[in-house]
């Protein structure tokens, strides 16, 4: 198998501004071609949507907007991991010596088609995620005495932490208290405690060893990858306290990268809820189980940006095709040391965990510099 | 309607039976997922057992679990004392668009 690395990334800011799905994914794809050196169209051999948008051919379309007459274009959709799933099939054409180059695009509108799984007949009327979440979220709070002021030091944190991200959707901060006093949508769940559908894209250059060094001279390199289905429907999640699939997909991109928990020096988690975040840290085995809140509150009171430093999904929004490959850019740019005012000292081990539909599908990666 | 949202329309919840190894296969589906066979309908019985549940505006819905396998999310009636692994029962089911499955606590009299 070829090594693969991350050449260059492109961004939309996260916004609630209605914008078609094409401009959104140009808009995302031009900064990599104006900041790139050496690379033209000619250069990408493979071009992959990622989006749960209803518009077919949209990888064929990109391609001729920008350009480009790749070898092989597609769309990816995997609802909320749809953008790493997108990934890593860019990477298996180019670890496969298919292709040297791919371009990858993720994009999402607010009114995404992918925001409810109607084909879950198990879960009743209660299609909507905040019931899942707040299944879960009772669940943990049983198993591990989870309050409802360690939810809310989640999306406290990952608000702030969002302030120095000028992608994010929202322009402000939210205290403690604003986010305990928020709209009480279940009685677990609050307005502030979830993640926000909103338009976006984000774009990200793959390439293979061989030819990588030709557009950058500090690639950052993939080198764990692991994926798990265990189901499409959520109460098939045979455990509620923890990811089965994050699990799963954790203990393989471990293997892979040769990596330990201990040796990630910073993460990107699918905090699509407040519990997530933490339910996350404990199935990617970043702690304890049981220790995921007060580590988040420990990160919170230290400003320690280890966790979610772009603000989550739920300070930044969440754009589901563009999400995967967004936290991507992130750990790309920490690993790079050019995260700006989010830089973690010293990064040099990074992790992307992205899950959807109630933890039924999970992708881990691990990047290294 | 499929045959399924029919059922639960005429208060009666189905699922899928493999006429080979007898596994149920739910969600419905056209063949078993663990043989490939052929399946018949075959309705659950109403009794089950309680996961998890939340709330919402003093409504209650809950994980309920049919025949030691089956897991929807449905609504509690009676959500007094609720205590994980206590017995319900299945009290209505029904569609509207949506799978309606409404339950209430079994009681021992």
């Amino acid at each position: 198998m070829r090594k693969v690395g991350i050449a260059a990334s492109g961004l939309t800011k996260f916004t609630k501004e209605d914008i078609s799905i094409e401009s959104l994914m140009i808009s995302s794809i031009k900064p990599i071609f104006d900041n790139t050196k050496n690379l033209t169209q000619k250069d990408i051999d493979v071009v992959l949507t990622s989006t749960n948008s209803n518009e077919k051919y949209l990888a064929n379309i990109i391609s001729e907007l920008a350009g480009i007459s790749p070898k092989t274009a597609h769309s990816v959709e995997s609802l909320c991991n749809s953008g790493t799933n997108c990934i890593v099939s860019a990477f298996s054409y180019i670890s496969s010596g298919l292709a040297d180059v791919a371009l990858v695009v993720g994009a999402e509108k607010s009114d995404s088609p992918g925001l409810v799984l109607d084909w879950d007949k198990s879960r009743g009327q209660y299609k909507h995620p905040i019931y899942w979440s707040s299944l879960f979220t009772s669940s943990h709070m049983r198993k591990y005495g989870t309050t409802m002021e360690d939810l809310a030091y989640v999306s406290t944190k990952n608000h702030k932490n969002a302030l120095d991200n000028p992608y994010s959707c929202f322009d402000r901060s939210y205290s403690l208290e604003e986010v305990m006093s928020s709209k009480n949508l279940t009685d677990n769940i609050r307005l502030l405690d979830c993640s926000m559908p909103c338009n976006g894209s984000a774009s990200i250059l793959l390439a293979s060893e061989e030819v990588i060094r030709n557009f950058t001279d500090e690639p950052i390199w993939l080198s764990g990858i692991g994926q798990k289905s265990i189901s499409a429907g959520f109460t098939k999640n045979s455990e509620l306290s923890s990811m089965q699939s994050t699990s799963s997909a954790a203990s393989d991109a471990y293997l892979m990268s040769h990596t330990l928990p201990s040796d990630i020096d910073m993460a990107e988690v699918h905090d699509a809820f407040s519990i997530c975040e933490i339910m996350a840290l404990e199935s990617l085995k970043l702690v304890k189980p049981g220790g995921g809140a007060v580590f988040v509150k420990e990160l919170y009171e230290t400003n320690n940006k280890k966790i979610n430093p772009r603000g989550g999904l739920i300070g930044t929004g969440h754009p589901l095709g563009a999400t995967g490959i967004a936290q991507t850019i992130e750990t790309y740019q920490q690993l790079q040391g050019e995260a700006g005012k989010r830089q973690v000292e010293k990064a040099k081990t990074a992790l992307v965990h992205n899950m959807s539909a109630a933890a039924t599908s999970s992708t881990v990666l691990i990047l290294k510099s | 309607m499929n045959r399924f949202e029919q059922e639960l329309k005429n208060n009666n919840l189905v699922c899928s039976e493999c006429l080979k190894c007898n596994k149920i296969v739910w969600p419905p589906s056209d063949y078993c997922n663990k043989c490939f066979g052929d399946v018949t309908w075959r309705k659950i019985s109403r009794n089950a057992t309680l996961v998890e549940y939340s709330c919402k505006n003093g409504d209650c819905f809950c994980i309920a679990e049919l025949e030691g396998q089956i897991r929807v999310i449905g609504t509690i009636q009676d959500k007094s004392d609720l205590k994980i692994g206590q017995s319900l029962i299945l009290e209505r089911c029904d569609y509207d668009g949506n799978e309606k499955f409404i339950f209430r606590a079994k009681r021992n009299d």
